[in-house]
């Protein structure tokens, strides 16, 4: 092997363990110390739905181009699950690196074009001066030495990443650092170099910050001045709602009186949760909930009512793989369809979709100013990969623009209100010509205030009628009140290469992937323009882009195409332009699927 | 600001309202319906209670009981539900101003089949409002379907015999922890009107299950949810009276021995005059055992059935501050610049 042409932060670790073995420690420890080199990295966990003893994957890419998106195959393995040897060395490429500790028994003859180096995990364990029940655990300490040696990487970074993990607990840290450390010794005096990866410190990750969507959103949404959330456990949303609890009473105490500006209900189930968010939005509070498929669907019928009786409400959906149970610890963008047409009758939600972990966080704050400005639901879609896999992100912004609480009337605002309009104020009527009325909220003592809200038709006084022109007066106006709000919502990302003549569409975390593809693409000689969509329902920017190229490929994570699908349906007279490029398999997209995809039609 | 009465000859309460400002639209329910009958004690008992209709918020599910809240307190917020929802509405609405009074109107059919979830989850949770369940039996709008209330053995003409023993709404509540639990029966309004005004004087769920009787679907003769039957074999516990803080207690006419008091949170005192046998409002295993006797017997047993008054709720668990949350100004609610320089740093 040509140990000249080394492959330098460009290539991809997978770690094969045990779930519930501790190896998220280590994985994610050589993940902060790679990102703090400047090397831009990126992490995958493909997990079983399971406490305990099934495999589990960790993917570690480094990436000196800044591409975040999976790859498909591993140039390095570090095999500590006996029963999936065999399938984790398939997946190296030619040239590639095995690590497994020494005492491991493999079947058969071991594929000659990669390089094997053993570890004497049991040994070096033994040798440490750990605590029989940590042994299991600092066990995987062992690979973080030995690849700290053969791949360069910088100890000190290791320990700093231990330091920031443990929370400078010094005993935690030492015990793991130590077999760190005799790990490297034992590798630099037992290992001969013999593959071709190698780390070098950059500067790549300047302004960057490693967190996880999920945490974005939480804090995102105490930017956002949330004030209530109700929340049930489900994979993968529950690490959003466990953030909030654990950054709100860090940063939402009122100084002055030492009180709560806040309140976070678990709930019995989905359906209770939707309920208390949508009372919360009712009485005037920034209310949330974050949940899954499966309890969206519980959320439905809430949720068309919230539309019909015009109450703010944000839902974050971290979408997992349906429908019924599904994959629950793998990824989809399998819920727009539904969300769009969300709950029975004619209804319609605002949507948004972040295309990064740092735009979860933007989309934390700003789906409540949208919810409260127009009144209606703002359901927010991201995914396991975005939710908990940990991403290198840009520095979370302060939110750029102030809170809009939206038409609100309290008691001195009624009174002009009434004033201004000769003694005339109802909860649904349209003064301002937009399609939004102004509401009151529970506590408001004027005595014009208060009024009955209801899920059965109403007119612009909140009054009950089965009146046939009320119900279509009414719901008209709600439709209006969608059309101005398509035009204040975040507008598409447009990125173009000139002269390009394809054009690719796609939206949250299928970004990455999408990113790297056009590059790929590139390379093959094809130009192409990308409009990634942020918002719905869709602004005119997307009809113009589809007008403009002869062939737009629509790339998600779904079998059935629902971006494609929503896009035929609202542009019937340009959709033979569309494409489907759609894929689910409960993993992130990769470039290369997109790059063969495209390429396999465009060379028919 | 507080509302002025609509004229100074006639009576008004201590808020200086009229009666009149306590009342809704008209009713749609039918004629004779238990559920009118309620909305009116509900009236009087705000009134009486000097509650001021802005201070006031009422909740509702879905069915003909859940209707009925558009039949009283015409001035108040409002929020009609889903069916069997209404406990978790009503729990969101309130975190936004905890210092309302709560009245949430349900059915037989709304709490006990659907809703019992929620139901049970809102009383264990002690969320402080009163919850009133108008019980009659019977699915009323969809025109006369046995609820989970009904007994077994009842015959409708749609449905034939129901084979199944029936859910006991203030027992649910009992063994769910509930704080305040009563039972009373729509044509005796004095009791009905009595029990909400110690409801509403109660700091915590106080449920009330009034049996409310559907004349259009189920009233026959002999069965449980009849005014027929309640008129006969009504067995109240008690003659309950609430007394306001304010006012002077005077039982004079009571014998020493036969009334006994039990203070409320708020300073009033419920009186409860004994009549045939003792009984002792806060033993819960007394009420438990009173309700499983009634049960057996088939009496319609009415009155303050259990009562804690000081036990803590769902507020009491949480750091609100006094001003309701949904009045805080923006400041208040997004952290400054500097903490996200912070968080960032902490972001590794």
């Amino acid at each position: 092997m040509n140990l000249n042409r080394m492959i330098e932060n460009d290539f991809c670790i997978t770690f094969s363990t045990i779930n519930g073995s501790g190896s998220a420690t280590a994985n994610i420890t050589l993940m902060r110390a790679l990102f703090r080199m400047g090397i831009p990295v990126s992490g995958k966990n493909i997990f079983p739905s399971n406490i305990q003893g099934q495999p589990t994957w960790f993917t570690l890419r480094l990436s000196k181009d800044g591409y975040l998106a999976r790859v498909q195959e591993d140039d390095i393995v570090v095999a500590m699950n006996p029963s999936t040897i065999g399938k984790d060395i398939d997946a190296l490429v030619s040239g590639g690196v095995l690590l497994i500790p020494d005492d491991f028994k493999i079947n058969g003859e071991i594929r000659t074009d990669i390089v094997l180096y053993r570890m004497p995990v049991r040994k070096l364990i033994r040798e440490a001066n750990v605590s029989p029940q940590l042994r299991d655990y600092v066990a995987n300490m062992v690979y973080v030495g030995v690849l700290a040696h053969l791949l360069k990487i910088d100890m000190d970074k290791i320990y700093q990443a231990l330091d920031f993990h443990f929370k400078s607990n010094q005993k935690a840290i030492n015990t793991n650092f130590d077999v760190v450390k005799a790990a490297f010794e034992w590798a630099t005096e037992n290992l001969e170099k013999k593959d071709r990866y190698i780390t070098a410190p950059m500067k790549g990750t300047e302004d960057y910050i490693m967190t996880d969507g999920n945490t974005a959103a939480a804090l995102g949404s105490i930017y956002g001045g949330m004030q209530f959330a109700a929340w049930y456990p489900i994979t993968p949303a529950t690490s959003l709602a466990e953030t909030l609890n654990e950054y709100l009473p860090k940063l939402r105490i009122d100084e002055a009186t030492g009180k709560e500006t806040y309140a976070v209900v678990q709930a019995e189930d989905e359906l209770a949760a939707i309920g208390m968010a949508i009372g919360a939005g009712w009485g005037g509070l920034r209310a949330m909930t974050s949940t899954s498929g499966p309890g969206l669907s519980l959320m439905t019928e809430y949720l068309g009512l919230a539309y019909y009786a015009e109450v703010p409400v944000v839902v974050w959906d971290v979408q997992r793989v349906g429908p019924s149970t599904g994959m629950p610890t793998r990824t989809s963008q399998g819920d727009l369809t539904m969300v769009n047409f969300i709950s029975h009758g004619d209804s319609q939600m605002i949507i948004l979709i972040p295309g990064s972990v740092n735009e979860c966080f933007e989309f934390g704050w700003r789906a409540f100013d949208f919810a409260e400005r127009f009144q209606t639901p703002v359901i927010v879609l991201s995914d396991l990969d975005f939710g908990m896999n940990q991403w290198i992100t840009k520095k979370f912004d302060y939110p750029d623009l102030p809170m809009d609480r939206g038409k609100v009337l309290w008691e001195d605002d009624l009174e002009k209100m009434l004033e201004k309009n000769n003694g005339v104020w109802g909860r649904y009527l349209d003064i301002d010509g937009d399609g939004i009325p102004y509401r009151t909220v529970v506590g408001n003592q004027h005595p014009k205030s208060g009024y009955f809200t209801r899920g059965t038709s109403h007119d612009e006084f909140a009054n009950y009628s089965e009146d046939s022109v009320v119900w279509e007066e009414v719901f008209a106006r709600i439709a209006k009140k969608f059309d101005t709000a398509k035009k204040e919502l975040p507008k598409p990302e447009i990125l173009l290469q000139p002269g390009a003549e394809v054009g690719i569409i796609s939206s949250g975390s299928a970004d990455p992937a999408v990113i790297e593809a056009r590059d790929l693409l590139k390379a093959e000689g094809l130009r192409t323009d990308y409009l990634r969509i942020r918002s719905l329902p869709f602004s005119d920017e997307i009809k113009k882009f589809i007008e403009s190229h002869k062939e737009v490929y629509v790339v998600e994570i779904n079998r059935d195409g629902q971006l494609f699908q929503l896009l035929t349906m609202e542009y019937p007279d340009i959709a033979n332009r569309l494409r489907k490029a759609a894929h689910m398999d409960g993993l992130p997209l990769t470039a290369k699927w997109i790059k063969n995809k495209v390429l396999a039609k465009e060379e028919k | 600001m507080t509302a002025p009465s609509s004229s100074t000859t006639q009576i008004t309460n201590q808020v200086g309202l009229t009666k009149a400002d306590y009342k809704g639209a008209p009713s749609t329910l039918c004629q004779g319906c238990g559920h009118n009958g309620i909305a009116a004690q509900i009236v009087t008992a705000c009134y009486e209670m000097n509650l001021l209709p802005e201070k006031v918020v009422k909740f509702s599910g879905i069915g003909c009981s859940s209707k009925s809240p558009t039949y009283f307190l015409g001035r108040s917020f409002s929020f009609n539900g889903l069916h069997g929802r209404m406990p978790s509405l009503a729990l969101g609405a309130l975190f936004a101003d905890h210092t309302l009074e709560a009245i949430g109107l349900s059915g037989d059919g709304d709490t006990a089949s659907i809703g019992l979830g929620q139901f049970k989850h809102l009383v264990r949770r002690n969320l402080p409002m009163v919850y009133i369940v108008e019980n009659n039996g019977v699915y009323g709008l969809t025109k006369g379907q046995f609820s989970a209330t009904a007994e077994k053995g009842l015959y409708l003409k749609k449905q034939g015999t129901n084979p199944f023993l029936p859910i006991d709404i203030a027992m649910e509540a009992l063994v769910s922890g509930a704080t305040f639990v009563a039972r009373s029966f729509a044509g005796d309004p004095k009791q009905v009107k009595e029990l909400i005004k110690a409801a509403i004087a109660h700091d915590g769920i106080a449920v009330i299950d009034i049996i409310s009787p559907c004349v259009t679907f189920h009233n026959h003769e002999n069965s449980f949810h009849s005014y027929s039957f309640g008129k006969v074999h009504e067995e109240p516990l008690h003659e309950i009276s609430l007394v306001l803080a304010r006012e002077e207690i005077t039982v004079d006419d009571f014998e020493t021995g036969e009334v006994r008091e039990v203070t409320m949170h708020d300073g009033s005192t419920v009186i409860l005059k004994k009549l045939e046998n003792e009984y002792d409002p806060t033993d819960k295993w007394q009420a438990l055992r009173t309700l499983e006797e009634a049960a057996n017997n088939n009496w319609l047993l009415t009155g303050l059935l259990y009562v804690e008054p000081n036990a803590p709720t769902l507020f009491d668990k949480y750091n609100l501050p006094d001003t309701p949350l949904n009045r805080l100004p923006a400041e208040k609610l997004r952290p400054v610049r500097e903490t996200l320089e912070k968080i960032n740093a902490m972001m590794f």
